[in-house]
């Protein structure tokens, strides 16, 4: 574990730039039904998708702002709902416009590419502008494209899962995702196709009081496997953007998923995110969820589990520091025999910042020989910071075994002199005990995304996130 | 040693000290050079690890009088971490826990910083090769295993391998000074034996070493040649190895009758 935090300090300001682009299309600001059949005209889609999407908008219109989780204070009608960045999408870098492409250089994403990845996608504002896999995962049958192009290109498979596991009306905000959703992943993993290494999709907000809202899926054919990463950046503002994304997902018989997030927003960004999986028989899914950045943060990553052994695994750690508001968890629905699920989430207060843990743990009737556990930890570094804890089990079976276990520490003062006694200083002594208080969950992720974290996590120490 | 060392010290002139508005030292003295072995006894509660936090800087012992000097100069404002750099160690009674966190990790960024007092937060560490090995000799010398680095420090450790623990720091900290507070407790007796032969052999002629505690074992292999008793926040006494002899065989009642006002303030602090 490296502690030393100034190392990085050539990368303080790695996510806060701009690049000067122009694009070749942007949609007034607002939304309304003219703009939903702009971009669904500009994408040259289908009639069901047009059709989806202006019964998605009123319901968006209709549905109230939720009243729980963090204070949203957003103008809708002063946000650009849709900026076309590129014409088409690069299959190599060097077709990628150059100052788009020196974006992604600066934050590291073809050299990743090169050392671990199977594919890359890379959005920058409302589209995809470049897309990678390899050529053998190809030849395998695995599609990784953008979602729009899927729907061009595999309407078959669209039609069978598009909005089945989030449907508009599951809330305010997967109805604005459906009606001017643009970009995000769309992947195939056919029957016993195992991806040794991660798929990696990289989302990018450049403009001001901009809009994302792509919308990912993912079907894991029987007994396949996939991993799939997503790192999330934007420069600073002075005024809010949102990111809002509808994420779905099908592991089935005996398949296994894992998503992990790197979610690093800068400060201005709300992101209001819905995620879901459904696990069929024995199938396994994993959500990694790393939420650093954003002003305000409200997402609880899913799994149902819909038949007998299936399995999900909910890790998540969120960092809020001033200014930020993480309001962050998991839900677990059992519904089906021997299913099991566990929820381990981390969280970290700071310099005002406020953390929520938000979980349902729900067992349907009949699923008998269910378990769950559940713990979560939250570290207050400061008097000024907060956290809480909203726990939600609803049981209707009585078989079933349900654990929770609930902590909150603040860093002790006996702590930090005992490492500092030692010859730490502050800082460090207080990385270290955070970093400390993370490892069980950073232990679990592969190498390059466990580095990834530790360094975002001391760079959010040193304040200098966002 | 060199006679530059010997001159060095560490200096506690009238030291009060308050926990939370309430004192508890009331005018400590104490000098002890470099190459020297003190120890110091006292009764519970009497105000030994007081001191040593005190010295040590924690933030919850406000020194209200008096002074601490290091080698000449007054420290009373310095932060733990530099008085850590510049050479102040103290083996803890009761050592933290910190979870999650490696003790190779921990020790190579301290050991890191203390020889290096100048070094800036980020520069680079020593290196790993060159510290593990460093590291595996010195557990060795202690009887260490080398599993116990990869463990969290001070999680779950057993008390006599927290102690060990303490000690293991000290061999890699070298500092001028060492205050070891309760060392030996918690330790078997074939580990106090090995205690007490590791510390004289770290310690050498260039350590000041303040030995606090209740038994004689530690003093086996490292003679006092000073013992100085507390009673009430005050170190009313200072004699030679023999008075080390005396307290453990006898007790304090001879003490608390020769200084009747510091055992009364014994018993203010105790009220
Ligand atoms: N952090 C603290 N908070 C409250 N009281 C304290 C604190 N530290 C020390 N004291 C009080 O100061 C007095 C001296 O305590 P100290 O730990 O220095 O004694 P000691 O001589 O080390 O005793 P022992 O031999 O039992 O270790 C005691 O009355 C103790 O309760
Ligand atoms: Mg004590």
């Amino acid at each position: 574990m490296a502690t030393d935090s100034i190392a990085t300090i050539g990368e303080i300001n790695k996510y806060d730039f701009r690049t000067e682009t122009k694009a070749v299309f942007k949609a007034r600001k607002g939304i309304d039904a003219e703009i939903v059949r702009q971009i669904s005209d500009m994408k040259d889609e289908p009639e069901w998708m047009l059709k989806f999407r202006l019964r998605s908008l009123e319901i968006f219109e209709s549905k109230p702002m939720p009243r729980w989780g963090g204070a949203i204070d957003l103008d809708f009608q002063n946000i650009y709902y849709y900026l076309k960045p590129t014409d088409g999408q690069g299959r190599t870098w060097d077709e990628v416009p150059e100052e788009i492409k020196e974006t992604f250089d600066r934050l590291g994403i073809p050299q990743a590419e090169k050392k671990y990845l199977a594919g890359v996608k890379a959005q920058f504002e409302s589209e995809v502008v470049y897309g990678s896999l390899q050529e053998d995962l190809g030849k395998k049958g695995v599609i990784f494209t953008d979602t729009d192009t899927a729907v061009r290109e595999h309407p078959e498979l669209l039609r069978e899962y598009f909005a089945k596991i989030i449907s508009p009306d599951d809330n305010k905000f997967a109805a604005l995702n459906s009606a001017v959703w643009s970009g995000g992943s769309f992947i195939y993993v056919p029957k016993g196709v195992k991806i040794e290494f991660p798929l990696q999709a990289y989302f990018r907000i450049n403009a001001e009081n901009m809009g994302q809202f792509e919308r990912t899926l993912i079907i894991v054919d029987e007994g396949a496997e996939v991993h799939y990463v997503e790192g999330c950046t934007a420069p600073m503002y002075t005024t809010e953007s949102l990111h809002s994304a509808v994420v779905e997902i099908i592991v089935k018989k005996h398949a296994r998923c894992r998503y992990t997030t790197i979610q690093n927003w800068a400060n201005n960004i709300y992101n209001l995110v819905t995620k879901r999986a459904m696990a069929y028989e024995g199938a396994l899914m994993e959500w990694i969820d790393g939420n650093l950045g954003s002003k305000l943060t409200m997402k609880y990553p899913a799994v149902y589990m819909m038949e007998p052994g299936a399995r999900g695994e909910i890790l998540s750690i969120a960092f809020s520091s001033a200014g930020q508001h993480q309001d962050a968890g998991a839900k677990v629905v059992h519904c089906a025999p021997d299913t099991s699920s566990r929820i381990v989430s981390k969280s970290i207060s700071k310099n005002g910042g406020r953390s929520s843990y938000r979980g349902l743990c729900k067992v349907m009737k009949g699923a008998t020989n269910s378990r769950s556990s559940v713990v979560c930890d939250a570290l207050i570094l400061d008097s000024e910071s907060r956290s809480d804890t909203y726990p939600y089990i609803e049981v209707d079976e009585a078989d079933v075994s349900i654990g929770h276990e609930a902590s909150v520490s603040r860093i002790g003062e006996e702590q930090m002199f005992y490492l500092t006694s030692r010859g730490l200083t502050e800082p460090e002594a207080s990385t270290m005990i955070v970093n400390g208080f993370i490892e069980p969950l950073i232990k679990e992720l592969p190498m390059e995304y466990a580095v990834e974290m530790n360094r975002l996590i001391e760079l959010q120490m040193e304040g200098s996130v966002g | 040693m060199i006679d530059v060392m010997k001159h060095e010290s560490l200096k506690i002139t009238n030291l009060h000290v308050a926990v939370e508005g309430k004192p508890i030292l009331h005018g400590v003295n104490l000098e002890i050079r470099r190459g020297e072995t003190h120890a110091l006894m006292g009764p519970n509660g009497s105000g030994k690890s007081t001191l040593g936090f005190a010295v040590a800087g924690h933030p919850k012992y406000e020194v209200t009088e008096g002074t601490i000097e290091l080698c000449g100069e007054t420290i009373n404002d310095w932060s733990p971490d530099k008085r850590a750099r510049q050479g102040v160690f103290m083996a803890f009674q009761r050592p933290m826990a910190i979870p999650g966190v490696k003790m190779a990790d921990f020790l190579r960024h301290a050991t890191t910083n203390v020889r290096r007092p100048d070094r800036k937060e980020g520069e680079d560490l020593i290196p790993m090769r060159e510290f593990r090995k460093e590291l595996r000799g010195k557990m060795e010398q202690l009887k260490m295993d080398m599993e116990f680095a990869r463990r969290y420090v001070n999680d779950g450790f057993s008390g006599g391998e927290m102690k060990r623990a303490e000690i293991l720091q000290l061999a890699m900290l070298m500092p001028k000074f060492a205050i070891l507070d309760e060392t030996d407790s918690g330790l078997d007796a074939d580990a106090v034996r090995l205690a007490s032969e590791s510390i004289a052999q770290i310690g050498g002629d260039e350590m000041g070493i303040l030995i606090i505690t209740h038994h004689d074992k530690l003093l086996e292999h490292n003679t006092p040649d000073y013992t100085h008793v507390m009673l009430g926040g005050r170190i009313v006494e200072t004699a030679g190895k023999e008075l080390a002899e005396e307290l453990h065989s006898q007790g304090y009642d001879r003490v608390r009758a020769d200084y009747p006002e510091a055992a009364e303030a014994e018993l203010g602090v105790r009220s």
